[in-house]
């Protein structure tokens, strides 16, 4: 790899808000050429970093160095100017537009908005290998190719530097594949890529230097070849991480769920779900793997009453709870954890115990007839807090001002609180740090040794051997395969994700039902 | 931390102090550039009103009031209930139309015009609910457009029902409420003759079930999840549709209200003199008074006020009343600008006291746990 000088050099780089310092004496100095990953557990201070790089925040103290010219870097504009450019991992898309549409906005002086445009966008698809049309209307694109053209848009306005803010986090496997390759293209077109992330096996596997990050300050830059993740992961939350350990099987005879030939969709064309059969029993986890956009957020929305299905039954136990309200099924004993915390799990402007509330607005011990009970309600988020470790300071304080693990571990309190039979976790771990992580599997783990049933849908392969009885795999709307979590490989279930398994998945669709 | 925050109370209060500001500033401002007497008229609009003028500000801060509270409890959940104008003008007519008729006794037949003029609102919004449940249709265009139907529906009535037109006028209103079903009302204020609405008391009351059903019920917490986060409160199991329904016919109800303290303490009767666009002020009051009951009353005060000092503007300055509803326009504006600012300050002085407070747990691990 061609690395003859640093791209951008940072030292002592502090920055306080009052009352905290976010960055103390940050050292990163990024050859050219290379891909350079920054990790670090949620709240390390990677964002406050990466937002200094793009001029977003001022340091207080330190210097930034791009290409050995001293810069001061006031707004994005500046960064841009000197050739950093950021992907952020929320896409600013419009999906209304087309690619050419959304490239040229705001940076309609670089090549016009016309055929001068295409052309440059066509020329650093190819030169890039990022597979982009420029006629193509944004809202039909996948995830992957949405990232690469937000990644285009960055080349576009002319940067060298490229961060990626967990790019990952919304990829499934085959698709950080083709990221990591695009990524070695930019890398060996001699342009240089920050990349945010806490997933240290991707970590590994793409990076040429790793600076970990721990509590606002640089802790390490070491060489991924002479690190394991477990040493990386020791860097990151400074400590030794527990062993993962196997369970005995904790599944019953007793059906806490079952979907039989569950469909939505319009009678003609492709249906989103097309006849799912599921059966989840007391004490079973039943994991569903797949590549995003399959049907598992539909098939969510289906099991919580927040969707009707136009075929099939859903049974609860003996109870058919296929009509049911959301209320009603959540009442009954369903817990909820929904993939997206932000839109679907808070009110982020509402204190800790209002969220508390959320959810079980009719159940003990929030209410108190047809009165909220805000002291019991108040007592008991007072538990939730000191029993599931949300770190906060008061229960007083809005769901938004805590950290994403320290939410999601408030929202696993609220719904294991009411015991629920069966569980229904999108993503539960999903953007959460390493030490939430492991204290959510346990959590999940523990229930469904008392007899939960989960219904788990993850994309983190990890979560879903490690947690699951049985896997089964979602493509195109349909379950296809099942697999035992102690002999399956990443790579079976990878094929099964993407349909290389043509031959088999249908036949063996049937067998869990 | 403590469950009252002092700064969080400032801060609170911080952004209508500053609107207000704001409002006297520009419209200064405005006076300066078009030569008129900043001073004078400054001194004539803060003069302490007389005993009689303070009681007419006091009323008609009691008509705003339900208005505002109307509006409020559609804001509350982020429905946006332009017609209060229209649903007030509509229930007013009806129950003045029946209350005329005089078909119960004495008391009871307030009672049946207060029924009448709260259900006839509730209808009236009800309308724009249900198109926007079944239809989909935003209740901003639906009740913007019911308040004109509302003007002709209420025009066309009332030549129908009219009463015998008074010598010498143009006017025409319904039939006159019988002496019994008048609520003159009580002397409030010393060294005037004249009398504060009987229907404050109300007004406290729906000021005081606002609070209550807003904060402290599991459908108040239903309906303030619903503004706060739709997609959080549908899938926390609440039933949006019928949300919208419920709180639209509730703000309708209210909003039926505001006519009442005019139809039976001032007017007994419905006619083409009786006061219109008093749904408008109580948007820009409920905005003002942050949809909080207090704010609210205290808004709705600072609005009379501002509309009474106004009446003698002309006389003593030289300068046309108009220049008032410039002060509110302004201050409404303000307030709005205000009190999203200090909301984004707020938030972002709260998640650097939580990173604060969580890094000095840190430091002393001994005291562990969350503080209440």
């Amino acid at each position: 790899m061609p690395s003859t000088g640093t791209a951008v050099e940072l030292h002592g780089i502090t920055k306080r808000f009052p009352g905290v310092v976010a960055n103390k004496d940050v050292e990163i100095v990024v050859r050219t050429g290379t891909v350079h990953a920054v990790v670090g557990e949620n709240g390390a201070g990677k964002s406050t970093l990466m937002k200094i790089l793009y001029g977003v925040q001022r340091p207080d103290e330190g210097t930034i160095t791009v290409n050995g010219q001293q810069v001061d870097l006031r707004s994005p504009t500046d960064a841009i100017k000197a050739g950093i450019g950021m992907v952020f991992q929320h896409f600013m898309l419009a999906d209304n537009l087309t690619v050419l549409e959304n490239v040229v906005l705001g940076a309609e002086k670089l090549h016009g908005i016309g055929a001068g445009a295409r052309k440059e966008i066509e020329r650093i698809s190819q030169a890039y290998g990022l597979g982009i049309r420029p006629g193509d209307l944004v809202a039909d694109l996948g995830v992957g190719a949405r990232q690469r053209v937000e990644i285009l848009k960055v080349l576009y306005r002319g940067a060298k530097i490229l961060i990626l803010d967990e790019p990952t986090a919304v990829l499934v496997p085959q698709e950080v594949d083709e990221l990591f390759d695009n990524l070695a293209e930019l890398k060996s077109e001699g342009l240089t890529v920050l990349f945010i992330s806490h997933k240290l096996d991707e970590v590994l596997k793409v990076a040429d230097e790793i600076t970990v990050i721990r509590r606002g300050t640089t802790v390490q830059t070491v060489d991924p070849k002479s690190v394991t993740a477990r040493r990386l992961a020791e860097l990151m939350v400074g400590s030794e991480l527990p062993t993962p350990q196997t369970e005995d099987s904790t599944v019953t005879d007793e059906v806490a769920l079952r979907i039989e030939g569950v469909t939505l969709g319009a009678s003609a064309g492709p249906k989103v779900l097309d006849g799912i059969d599921l059966t989840i029993h007391a004490g079973e986890v039943v994991g569903i793997a797949g590549v995003e956009g399959n049907g598992q957020a539909e098939l969510v929305e289906v099991v919580m009453g927040m969707r009707d299905a136009n075929a099939g039954t859903i049974m609860f136990g003996h109870t058919d709870i296929t009509d049911w309200h959301t209320r009603e099924i959540r009442e009954a004993g369903i817990g909820y954890i929904p993939e997206d915390r932000h839109r679907h799990g808070l009110l982020l402007d509402a204190p800790l115990w209002e969220n508390r509330i959320l959810g079980h607005q009719t159940e003990e011990p929030n209410v108190n007839g047809l009165l909220i009970d805000a002291k019991d309600a108040k007592r008991d988020t007072d538990r939730i807090v000191q029993e599931y470790d949300v770190r906060t300071p008061s229960i007083f304080v809005t769901a938004g001002s805590l950290s994403g693990g320290n939410q999601q571990k408030l929202i696993i309190g609220r719904e294991m609180s009411h015991t629920p039979k069966v569980l229904v976790a999108a993503h539960p771990t999903r953007g959460v740090d390493v030490g939430a992580q492991s204290a959510i599997w346990d959590h999940i783990r523990a229930a469904r040794r008392e007899g939960l049933g989960v219904l788990l849908i993850s994309a983190d392969l990890d979560e879903l051997i490690g947690l699951s009885d049985t896997i089964r795999v979602i493509l195109r709307g349909r379950l296809s395969g099942e697999f035992d979590p102690d002999t399956v490989t990443a790579e079976e279930l990878g094929a099964a994700m993407t349909g290389a398994d043509t031959g088999t998945h249908a036949d063996t669709k049937e067998e869990g039902a | 931390m403590s469950r009252f925050e002092p700064r969080r109370f400032l801060l609170g209060l911080a952004a209508p102090v500053l609107a207000l500001l704001v409002a006297v500033l520009v419209t200064s401002l405005i006076l300066v550039i078009t030569g008129d007497p900043v001073a004078d008229v400054w001194s004539q609009m803060l003069k302490a009103p007389k005993p009689g003028q303070a009681t007419d500000m006091i009323n008609n801060a009691v008509v705003l009031y339900f208005s505002a509270i109307a509006v409020a409890i559609g804001f509350r959940m982020n429905l946006f209930n332009i017609g209060v104008d229209g649903q007030y003008r509509v229930a007013a007519f009806a129950a003045a139309a029946v209350g005329g008729q005089a078909l119960l006794p004495g008391p009871l037949n307030i009672v049946l015009i207060l029924l009448v003029a709260m259900a006839t609102g509730a209808l009236w919004a009800g309308i724009a609910a249900w198109l926007k449940v079944t239809r989909g249709v935003s209740e901003v265009i639906s009740t913007i457009m019911l308040n004109s139907i509302a003007t002709g529906v209420v025009a066309w009535l009332l030549a129908k029902v009219a009463a015998e037109q008074s010598a010498g006028s143009n006017d025409i209103g319904t039939k006159r409420l019988p002496d019994s079903s008048h609520l003159d009302g009580f002397v409030l204020l010393a060294g005037t003759q004249k009398k504060v609405y009987g229907l404050i008391v109300l007004a406290v009351v729906v000021g005081f079930l606002y609070w209550f059903v807003i904060n402290r019920t599991r459908f108040g917490y239903d309906l303030r999840a619903t503004g706060r986060s739709e997609s959080a409160a549908v899938a926390s199991g609440v039933n949006v549709k019928r949300m919208v329904l419920s709180s639209m016919l509730l703000s309708g109800a209210v909003a039926g209200m505001v006519g009442l303290p005019l139809l039976l303490g001032e007017n007994y009767n419905y006619g083409t003199d009786f006061q219109a666009g008093l749904g408008f002020s109580g948007i820009a009051i409920a905005l003002i008074g942050r949809n909080n009951a207090i704010g609210i009353a205290l808004g709705a005060l600072l609005w009379s006020y501002l509309d009474k000092q106004a009446v003698t503007l002309p006389i003593a300055t030289d300068v046309d009343d108009s220049i008032v509803k410039i002060i509110q326009g302004v201050m409404v504006l303000a307030v709005v600008i205000a009190y999203e600012v200090v909301r984004r300050l707020g938030k972002r002085i709260e998640q650097q006291q939580v990173t604060r407070e969580l890094a000095a747990q840190d430091r002393q691990p001994v005291a562990e746990g969350a503080s209440a």
